[in-house]
């Protein structure tokens, strides 16, 4: 029989429940029975009630600019993405060789930069690179941890291709989703719980908060006071620094509550002032001081700088971190891996053309109908070209940023990323997902069996962002 | 716990008893305008004014009619004490302070929000107005119901408690001051029985028409109205009540900080006050300074506990 061309459309992309060699990949295979079970009315049903949930516990995210419906709910699709334990068991080797790395490359770069003079990464990146803070310069954080929390965004394309799409090191953001995915999960469909061996999530805030306490100050005497500092209701992720200060237990502060006496960072209590020892800030690098960084900032602490400098607070992830998501230096991640592990990485990169580099640039010209092209220093999926799903106009109108200024821009092959069924009006219907594990580090890395699973909800669409109009997924790792 | 927390706690629980007592105050004057044959502008007049907000409305010359005059206390944008401003302020202020919140007791909040932001996002007619209201009255109802139900009797308890009562002091004192002038001796002899309408129009508007009867057997009488909402403890919304609440919690809190002195000093005033001699020296004199005193204690317990940075 002749392939149509859906069908050979269909056999390049990797579907996560369906391409196995009889139908169904063996960690769906009890999920698939249970689904043949359901009546597609209830699941609907039960689509909406979840949403009724969200909406009333107030799971919401904050939209720049929509200034009308400014609390919009992240799509929830509830059938699961599957990860059973082998995978699992080879993604977080990786993961765990990639952040500890990633650490040691933060520490070298705000040091002695050994990687430089070795000429493993062109020391043209760094200057002039607004991610380096120069005021980070010889500053050893706390138990010499730069990013407390790490969230690594993986794509898969096969059934043992795996890439790193990026590695978010700043403040990434998403846990509460995870947890609260499983928690409603668990509350619609418990049947599927008894009958598969998920491994728990809900160890996450716990965990959190074992491995921010475990990195105290040189100053702190006793247990380490812990805060979530948040820039407030108005904030895109407010609900997740509520949520989270909430379930580790510890005071959700914003800028106004903080003040630097006595060479400590101390929040404002009913009673008196009392300091803090670990910061975990959701507040970007720019805003955290106005006195050193952006003088405008209202959100920030005035002096943090200062206290951190002297071993007075642990702020969580330390400042300048964002030099080592950058996604300039993304495509180094192969040598930086080896350069400082001594051993090649676990985890492969997705092929990176740099369009700093005249030959990558004009290579990236002729075939911008074929690649995405990414914004250096973007995120969100702003700002980006997806060649394939591009007008004429919008690639030609692209080229003439990309020439502009090349060195701005970095492009990839279009991958073919996995799908997942998501439940549609007619039955399931394949969309393209994509992974954010959780890393915690500290005196260990620390991983939840989990993560985000972010779906692409437009039919054939590869942007899985919340801004873009993606959802999200409960992400099972199955136990042995 | 944090200085800010205590501070949205308070006014959290301070718009929600506000956006209450506005429904209340509407139902009684529409309640009041329904049963009362000839011109009831008088009576939207007398509600305009104990909702502090006459002067507003007249600004850009409405009419006072149930329509209108609904539509300001409840949802026109540029009204900014409305049921729905002041119910966007208190879930705001609840939203700050989730942590401080039970999940049941921010879901009713936030329930209750969405819920009532529906209900008044268009214009209504007379005929709707009954079940907005009561609307109103439940969702306030079932948050308070949830937060008592629910919440630790800690700091962040008594901060809320104490915004309650500090609003409802003052909103009860207010309705009295409105409406004094009908129960001073010049309008009605002392000891005389009111006209009907003018004492139903009060106890309406804190929900007590029945109370009333229940605590003094007796017709009301102005000086009687007067006692039972200024001095009675056990009605509910009275001020001697809503001191006791708040030197209690005031109390808890622990003691020795400077609102704590003037908290007493007010509770001992009603305590020890004689419904005769606040009429021999003037009730609107009393009220008004009430409500000064009442306000000062809001100001001192923002400064005791450090709701803002000084």
């Amino acid at each position: 029989m002749k392939q149509s061309q859906s069908q050979a459309q269909g056999a390049a992309t990797f579907d996560e429940m369906l391409s196995g060699g009889d139908g169904v990949r063996p960690p769906y295979r009890r999920f698939r029975n249970w689904l043949d079970g359901q009546e597609p009315a209830r699941l609907l049903k039960k689509a909406r009630d979840a949403e009724a949930i969200f909406r009333r516990t107030g799971i919401t995210f904050n939209v720049y600019g929509d200034e009308q419906s400014n609390e919009r709910l992240i799509p929830f699709d509830m059938i699961p993405r599957i990860i059973a334990a082998g995978e699992w068991r080879r993604l977080t080797e990786g993961i765990e060789q990639r952040v500890v790395a990633l650490n040691a490359f933060l520490h070298d770069i705000y040091h002695r930069q050994e990687i430089v003079r070795a000429g493993r990464v062109p020391k043209h990146l760094l200057v002039n690179n607004d991610a380096l803070l120069p005021q980070m310069m010889g500053v050893t954080p706390p138990g010499g941890v730069y990013t407390h929390i790490v969230g690594i965004d993986i794509v898969r394309t096969g059934e043992n291709e795996f890439f790193v799409l990026e590695d978010n090191a700043r403040t990434p953001s998403g846990v509460s989703y995870m947890l609260e995915n499983r928690e409603t999960m668990l509350q619609m469909f418990p049947e599927l719980f008894s009958a598969n061996r998920v491994r728990p999530v809900k160890d996450y805030p716990a965990l959190l908060r074992q491995s921010l306490t475990a990195c105290p100050p040189e100053r702190c005497s006793g247990k380490p006071v812990v805060a979530v500092l948040t820039p407030g209701i108005h904030n895109s992720a407010y609900f997740e620094h509520a949520f989270l200060a909430d379930e580790m237990g510890v005071e959700l502060v914003e800028g106004s509550d903080l003040r630097v006496i006595d060479g400590r960072v101390q929040m404002r209590l009913t009673t008196g002032y009392q300091p803090i020892d670990v910061l975990y800030r959701r507040v970007d690098d720019a805003f955290l001081d106005p006195l050193t960084f952006n003088p405008e900032s209202m959100l920030g602490v005035p002096g943090i700088m200062d206290v951190y400098r002297s071993g007075g607070i642990t702020i969580a992830n330390a400042p300048g971190t964002g030099i080592a998501d950058d996604k300039a230096i993304y495509s180094y991640m192969p040598e930086i891996v080896e350069f400082y592990t001594g051993r090649r990485a676990l985890l492969e990169n997705v092929p990176t053309w740099r369009c700093s580099d005249a030959e990558s640039l004009s290579y990236v010209l002729d075939h911008l109908a074929e690649l995405v092209v990414k914004e250096v220093h973007g995120s969100g999926g702003y700002g980006m070209l997806v060649g394939p799903a591009a007008s004429k106009k919008e690639i030609e109108a692209f080229r003439d940023k990309l020439k502009a200024r090349p060195g701005n821009y970095i492009a990839q092959p279009t991958l073919a990323l996995s799908t997942v069924p998501v439940l549609v009006e007619n039955g399931i219907a394949p969309r393209h997902v994509d992974l954010r594990p959780f890393v915690l580090v500290s005196d260990k890395v620390r991983i939840v069996p989990g993560g985000l699973t972010r779906v692409a909800l437009k039919e054939g669409s590869l942007v899985v962002n919340s801004s873009q109009g993606g959802g999200t997924k409960d992400t099972w790792v199955l136990g042995d | 716990m944090l200085g800010r927390t205590a501070n949205g706690l308070f006014w959290m629980a301070r718009y929600m008893e506000r956006a209450e007592n506005t429904a209340r105050l509407l139902d009684a004057g529409l309640r009041i305008a329904l049963t009362r044959t000839g011109d009831a502008s008088g009576e939207w007049e007398s509600v305009l004014n104990s909702a502090g907000v006459a002067e507003a409305f007249r600004a850009n010359g409405r009419q006072a009619t149930a329509e209108t005059v609904a539509d300001f206390l409840l949802r026109a944008p540029e009204s900014p004490s409305c049921v729905l401003n002041t119910l966007r302020a208190a879930r705001d202020n609840g939203r700050m302070v989730r942590t401080a919140l039970t999940r049941d007791a921010w879901e009713s909040l936030n329930a209750g929000w969405l819920n009532l932001r529906e209900r008044l996002s268009a214009p209504f007619t007379e005929t709707d107005l009954p079940e907005v209201l009561s609307d109103i009255k439940r969702e306030t109802a079932l948050f308070r119901g949830m937060f008592y139900g629910t919440a630790l009797r800690n700091e962040n308890y008594s901060f809320a408690r104490l915004g309650t009562y500090v609003e409802r002091a003052d909103n009860t004192s207010r309705i009295i001051d409105v409406k004094y002038y009908v129960l001073l001796p010049s309008f009605s002899r002392v000891g005389s029985s009111l006209d009907n309408y003018h004492w139903e129009a009060i106890l309406r508007s804190v929900s007590a028409h029945r109370a009333f009867a229940w605590a003094y057997n007796a017709e009301p009488t102005p000086v009687l109205i007067a006692d039972f909402l200024i001095l009675n403890k056990k009605m509910p919304r009275s001020l001697a009540a809503c001191y006791q609440e708040i030197t209690h919690h005031l109390g808890l809190l622990g003691e020795g900080a400077g609102c704590h002195k003037s908290a007493c000093e007010i509770a001992a005033m009603l305590e020890s006050g004689s419904i005769d001699t606040i009429f021999a020296e003037g009730l609107h004199e009393f009220l008004t300074d009430f409500v000064q005193r009442n306000n000062a204690l809001s100001s001192a317990i923002a400064t005791t506990y450090r709701f803002i940075p000084d």
